[in-house]
């Protein structure tokens, strides 16, 4: 079902043909990055730390070099050093010091899991056998696990190098990486004249991105000097320049092709294998695989942060948003970067707030950094406002839906980061909910020992643009190719080709989309932001364009007539002054070698913003077993701006996926750390995700409210299902057992704790 | 007590089998799963490893008859046993329905499990043609997927079995 | 992972000789889904595994009255089995319980006995069926009830060269009922919170308890037969107060601690709840309601 405004004509974009890489995949033929088998590739594994905080006292990697089937050793003396330096990875800028730390260390090690050492061998076998013999001392230090503790005065230090930002003063000595503040108006004015004012504390859990696909990287360092990479990521123009930066390589020695990927979320944007698998290829003269284990994906890659998030709201005597202030704490993990910046501009975003101040603290700890993890950053301060408005609403005696709409940011509305919203769905998600048979039908009364619960939320990612080239070239029998350079997570390929499909008046099979390596495309940032099927879309769409542009001068050359009479129109080329002369593009293309040869046009982009974002509603109602805490989820609907949906299927899978991500961390996903800052739950077995029994059906309303930014209305929509789920669940919760959590996950022990609260009269 | 590596040497034992409809002999090192040895010793590289513990079923292979996970098998199992992995799951210069129902349904969005659900379904819908909702969800339950949450396979899984009942 | 041998054995005798020589560098191999996952884990290392799934005692699987389960069965052959589940339902909730439908193609409940977790689903209704084991080593055949079997938490009562052969379940006498729950956080393959079997032997007006046996699982270092919260039912009428009070006793009984799956207040609490529930369960399937 769809809600449309203005709607434009389509004959490709919002139909849903079989995606062109689907075959392969349903055989099983698709190559995923540990699918990679080169002549003479040999086995990397790596040695990992088992402690979160030490001092490198001594390594000896001589036994391991000597053991028969082992080629090569590395460890970090065999990383070259590197400054301090801004690494721009397209959507977040890391440390170039820090990455090398990170990826290989040096003489200290901050968290568990931290690479020490990494030996290439003739089986995967070998390769782990060896690394018992590599003899590592360590002088253990106290870790730094919480942020109370990190961020206290007087605090461990980590790393003694590190320049904190506080607003824009430097400061020494501390683990706060950055504290930033976005300030408008005078919140505590406001609140003081607010009718209610209510303030909470949330705490919410570190979550993996939960990737079934571990990462893998296949690399050969050439005697040329050229390195070639194979390689499952979200990035692959990232991670050629993260490798030359990192091992001070030029650019364009380095050439590096996405494999088919196997889920990233945000989690395959930074750079873990490569280089290890690059100096042991050197050092080895082979190819190099190294895959990662489900332990190390755990433990050793970047889950989104876990934090504490302070929200306050006042509101007036007809429950209009007065003021509202935040205080966001997330724990980055062993290097800076928690998304403290997208959350602080997300927390309020669904909402007209005339007075506001949100705090945002990225603090390093003891564990692995974090990474992206669907809407950085968001879905916890989400967790924080909206299961505070949830709570707000019950205090006032207000209908959520009611504030909701009554506060709505829309067109025009400032964010607290200070851009102000062009059209946006944010109603219109609202609405969408209002109006479905989910939101009017009744909760039905629950069997004895079982309460039941309905609640909402809403959520918002803004998204990126940036830029992205497409190249098609125009084959003689009318199919066209194109070629771009966005790893495929989710059937973009498809989404980008039927774009270029709509201009050139094609069938989407009648293009041919390849995702390309960084020789074979021009540069092209991540996949990620939400950025794909818009902003490489719409580099598709130039290209296309410039296709059109080209094959009716062609066709002009044929007819013996001026460019300006010939028109495409319905995919037919026409001339004004003779109408009864017409090509199909397949015709047109038959007859280019005669009119000057082969037409192939590459389209670049550098898309600014990302045309608002997109919001989203959710509705989910619950049934809670007062015996044993245990939740099902009865029924979910999602509703969610996609400006224009290009392929409908797809986009409904992107709210569904995001939906049930946002379920398993809402009930049951979290980091259990013990005292030396290990991760106890490392295993798809303790860290529990949902599985196909844990979920119902996941009902979808696409909204589509024209996005300004792009030619067919595209909004950018992969991201924002995650970030109302969690509140929306812990609303439903609230109203099924009468009790309030403020804590993820919600799972069956706290709801017990809390019903036994309740019962207590606490 | 470790052993020399002349003394941890085990030779690769020959196994002959039945793999995808043919008659198949291959060299299986003792100590590896039946995982690694599809993947790397038969160079089949369509099952997936995903935790290699049993808990994801991103390895699920069929054998003799009924569905496992290749992780916790070992590769000198397959010694006289008949198994399908998804190589074998479509017929030849075809697919199978269900390999059709996913394509259609867009049950897939990276891919990455989907070998492993194929299997598991194909399994089900031969032992239970008329399978319900919750059934199917509860056979599947073994097979994680982090893209889709689910609600496109169990339709595609619906499509299918409507299809072929 | 110390690369080992594998020997499928054919016979007990072959089986128990592997054992002996090696020692503990070696170890029978059923469904390998505790082996192989604790083997790549490195929690012990090997020289070599002895395939027990060729040795037709161990894959024996006999309703005459009574159950015969060979060590090495996997789980969906139990449950499979439509005069099996009529018979011993109890014993099929936790075979249908353990993992998912790929591990239930390969792991057996003589495993998941010989695993020893504290948290086993296998193990409870085991003991409430008063189930016996068979064990052969070197020093010749003994039986043992299979409460006695789990010494600690991933120990067994095995020795020197010894292997499960079976598993023995009595004939239920009439009026007899059991029932299996165990609490997990998802609705699939996860490990129990707290597990709790319980068995009921009525009169034959079914209304009053004439004995009962309930067994804890995830709440202590082995499965543990509650022997108060068990005799305490003898006599009592089959009602929710009985049910309620037993599972009170049964709590005392527990000593969990808290980990990362629960905290002992929760794994208490839920003792309580399960021994209720698979009381009534029990009753329910004792009185023919199924």
């Amino acid at each position: 079902m769809t809600t449309t405004e203005k709607p434009q004509e389509f004959k490709v974009v919002g139909t849903r043909p079989i995606r062109h890489d689907g075959v392969d995949k349903v055989l099983g033929r698709a190559v995923y990055g540990a699918d990679v088998r080169l002549a003479g590739m040999i086995y990397g594994a790596v040695l990992r730390s088992p402690h979160a905080h030490a001092k490198i006292t001594k390594i000896d990697t001589s036994k391991a070099e000597a053991m028969p089937g082992v080629f090569a050793v590395m460890s970090g003396k065999d990383m070259p050093l590197v400054a301090s330096g801004a690494l721009d990875l397209g959507e977040t800028v890391d440390d170039t010091a820090f990455t090398s730390d990170r990826v290989m260390a040096h003489d200290k090690v901050v968290y568990k899991g931290h690479p020490v050492a990494a030996v290439a061998a003739i089986d995967q076998n070998t390769g782990l056998e060896a690394l018992k013999l590599i003899e590592v001392e360590y002088e253990v230090l106290k870790p730094v696990i919480s942020l109370e503790e990190a961020m206290a005065p007087g605090a461990i230090v980590i790393h003694e190098g590190l320049i904190g930002s506080d607003q824009g003063e430097q400061v020494k000595n501390t683990n706060i990486a950055v504290h930033n503040r976005l300030e408008f108006g005078d919140p505590e004015a406001a609140f003081d004249q607010s009718k209610t004012v209510i303030e909470r504390t949330f705490i919410i859990s570190r979550a993996h991105q939960g990737y079934i696909e571990p990462h893998a990287s296949t690399v050969f360092w050439a005697p040329d000097g050229k390195i070639t990479v194979w390689t499952t990521t979200q990035a692959p123009f990232g991670v050629r320049k993260t490798i030359s930066a990192l091992l001070n390589q030029p650019l364009s020695n380095i050439k590096v092709t996405p494999t088919e990927i196997g889920g990233g979320f945000g989690g395959k944007i930074p750079v873990y294998l490569e280089p290890l698998a690059a100096v042991l290829s050197k050092k080895a003269g082979r190819p190099v695989k190294i895959q990662m284990d489900r332990r190390a994906v755990f433990e050793a890659t970047g889950p989104g942060p876990g934090g504490t998030v302070k929200v306050k709201m006042g509101v007036d005597d007809k429950g209009k948003i007065t003021a509202a202030t935040a205080d966001i704490r997330y724990g980055a993990g062993a290097y800076p970067g928690a998304s403290i910046g997208a959350a602080a501009s997300g927390i309020f975003a669904c909402y007209e707030v005339p007075n506001v101040r949100v705090d945002s603290y990225d603090v390093v700890i003891n564990m692995s950094k974090t990474a992206a993890y669907r809407a950085p950053g968001t879905p916890q301060a989400t967790f924080a406002s909206e299961t505070l408005v949830g709570e707000l609403c019950e205090i006032i005696g207000m209908d959520p839906m009611e504030f909701h709409l009554l506060n709505a940011s829309k067109e025009g509305t400032r964010r607290p980061d200070g851009p102000l919203f062009p059209r946006v769905g944010n109603e219109g998600c609202l609405l969408a909910i209002k109006d479905s048979d989910h939101f009017k039908s009744t909760l039905e009364p629950s069997a004895e020992g079982k309460l039941r619960g309905r609640g909402m939320a809403s959520g918002y990612w803004n998204g990126i643009g940036n830029k992205s080239s497409v190249t098609i070239n125009v084959n003689d029998d009318g199919i066209v190719s194109l070629v771009e350079g966005n790893p495929d997570i989710g059937g973009t390929r498809t989404t980008i080709a039927m774009q270029a499909a709509e201009i050139l008046g094609l069938p989407a099979e009648d293009v041919h989309p390849a995702v390309g390596d960084t020789d074979s495309v021009g540069y092209s940032d991540l996949t990620a932001g939400s950025r794909t099927t818009y902003a490489t879309g719409t580099a598709a769409i130039e290209a296309a364009k410039m296709v059109i542009d080209e094959m009716k001068k062609r066709v002009a050359m044929i007819w013996e007539t001026e460019y300006e009479n010939i028109e495409h129109i319905d995919g037919m080329f026409t001339n004004k002054v003779a109408p009864d002369r017409r090509f199909t593009f397949k015709e047109a293309a038959g007859k280019l070698g005669q009119t000057g040869g082969p037409v192939a046009m590459t389209g670049t982009v550098n898309v600014r913003g990302s045309g608002g974002g997109s919001f989203g509603t959710h509705l989910v109602d619950v049934e809670v077993d007062s015996d044993t805490g245990k939740v099902e989820i009865l029924r979910y609907t999602a509703a969610q701006d996609a400006g224009k949906a290009v392929h409908p299927s797809y986009v409904e899978g992107q709210f569904q996926g995001g939906a049930v991500q946002g379920i398993g961390w809402a009930l049951n996903e979290e980091y259990y750390t013990s005292d030396d800052g290990s991760m106890i739950n490392s295993t798809f077995l303790d860290y529990r995700m949902p599985t196909s029994l844990d979920v119902p059906t996941i009902d979808t309303i696409i909204v589509e409210v024209p996005n300004v930014n792009h030619p067919f209305g595209v909004r950018g929509i992969g991201e924002t299902s995650i970030v109302p789920p969690a509140p929306a669940v812990a609303n439903a919760l609230a109203d099924a057992i009468g009790a309030r959590l403020y804590q993820t996950p919600m799972n069956p022990g706290r709801i017990l704790e809390a019903l036994a609260a309740k019962k207590a009269g606490k | 007590m470790t052993l020399t590596p002349e003394q941890s040497f085990v030779r690769r034992v020959a196994v002959q089998c039945t793999l995808n409809g043919q008659p198949t002999e291959f060299l299986a090192a003792p100590y590896l799963s039946l995982l690694e040895t599809l993947r790397e010793t038969l160079g089949l590289t369509g099952t997936k490893e995903g935790c290699n513990d049993g808990n994801c079923g991103a390895c699920t292979v069929n054998v003799n008859g009924r569905i496992v996970d290749a992780c916790l098998m070992l590769g000198v199992e397959a010694e006289g046993k008949t198994i399908e992995t998804i190589e074998g799951v479509a017929p030849a210069g075809g697919l199978h329905p269900l390999q059709q129902a996913f394509l259609e349904e867009a049950a897939l969005q990276c891919g990455i499990c989907t070998p492993g659900f194929l299997v598991s379904a194909k399994a089900l819908l031969e032992a239970e043609p008329d399978a319900s909702e919750q059934r199917i969800r509860l056979w599947l339950a073994g097979n994680l997927c982090r893209c889709t949450g689910y609600d496109k396979i169990i339709r595609a899984v619906e499509k299918a079995r409507d299809q072929t009942k | 992972m110390h690369p080992y041998q594998y020997i499928p054995a054919t016979n007990i005798t072959e089986a128990v000789s592997m054992l002996a020589r090696y020692g503990h560098r070696a170890r029978i191999m059923a469904g390998g889904t505790d082996l192989l996952v604790q083997l790549r884990g490195e929690r012990y290392e090997l020289d070599a595994v002895v395939d027990a799934k060729a040795i037709p005692e161990l894959m024996e699987l006999t309703l005459d009255g009574g159950l015969t389960i060979g060590a090495a069965v996997p789980c969906y052959q139990v449950y499979e089995d439509g005069a099996i589940v009529a018979a011993f339902p109890g014993i099929i909730d936790a075979a249908s319980l353990i993992g998912g439908i790929q591990i239930q193609s390969r792991a057996s409940l003589g495993g998941n006995l010989c695993n020893a977790t504290p948290s086993a689903d296998g193990i409870c209704p085991l003991i409430v069926y008063s189930g016996v084991v068979t064990l052969t080593g070197v020093e010749g055949t003994r039986t043992m009830p299979v409460e006695e079997f789990a010494t600690g938490p991933g120990r067994n009562a095995l020795g020197h060269g010894e292997m499960l052969i079976k598993i023995h379940l009595p004939k239920p006498v009439d009026h007899f009922g059991a029932a299996y729950q165990r609490f997990i956080p998802r609705n699939e393959m996860d490990i129990a919170v707290a597990g709790v079997a319980s068995a009921v032997t009525l009169d034959a007006s079914g209304e009053k308890i004439e004995s009962a046996r309930i067994a804890l699982a995830a709440v202590g270092p082995i499965p543990i037969f509650a022997k108060q919260a068990s005799d305490s039912l003898a006599g009592q009428p089959a009602t929710e107060e009985s049910f309620a009070k037993a599972g009170e006793i049964a709590s005392t009984e527990a000593s969990p601690i808290s980990d990362m799956r629960g905290t002992i207040e929760q794994r208490l609490h839920l003792v309580g709840v399960l021994t209720r529930r698979t009381l009534a369960q029990a009753v329910q399937r004792a009185r023919g309601n199924a």
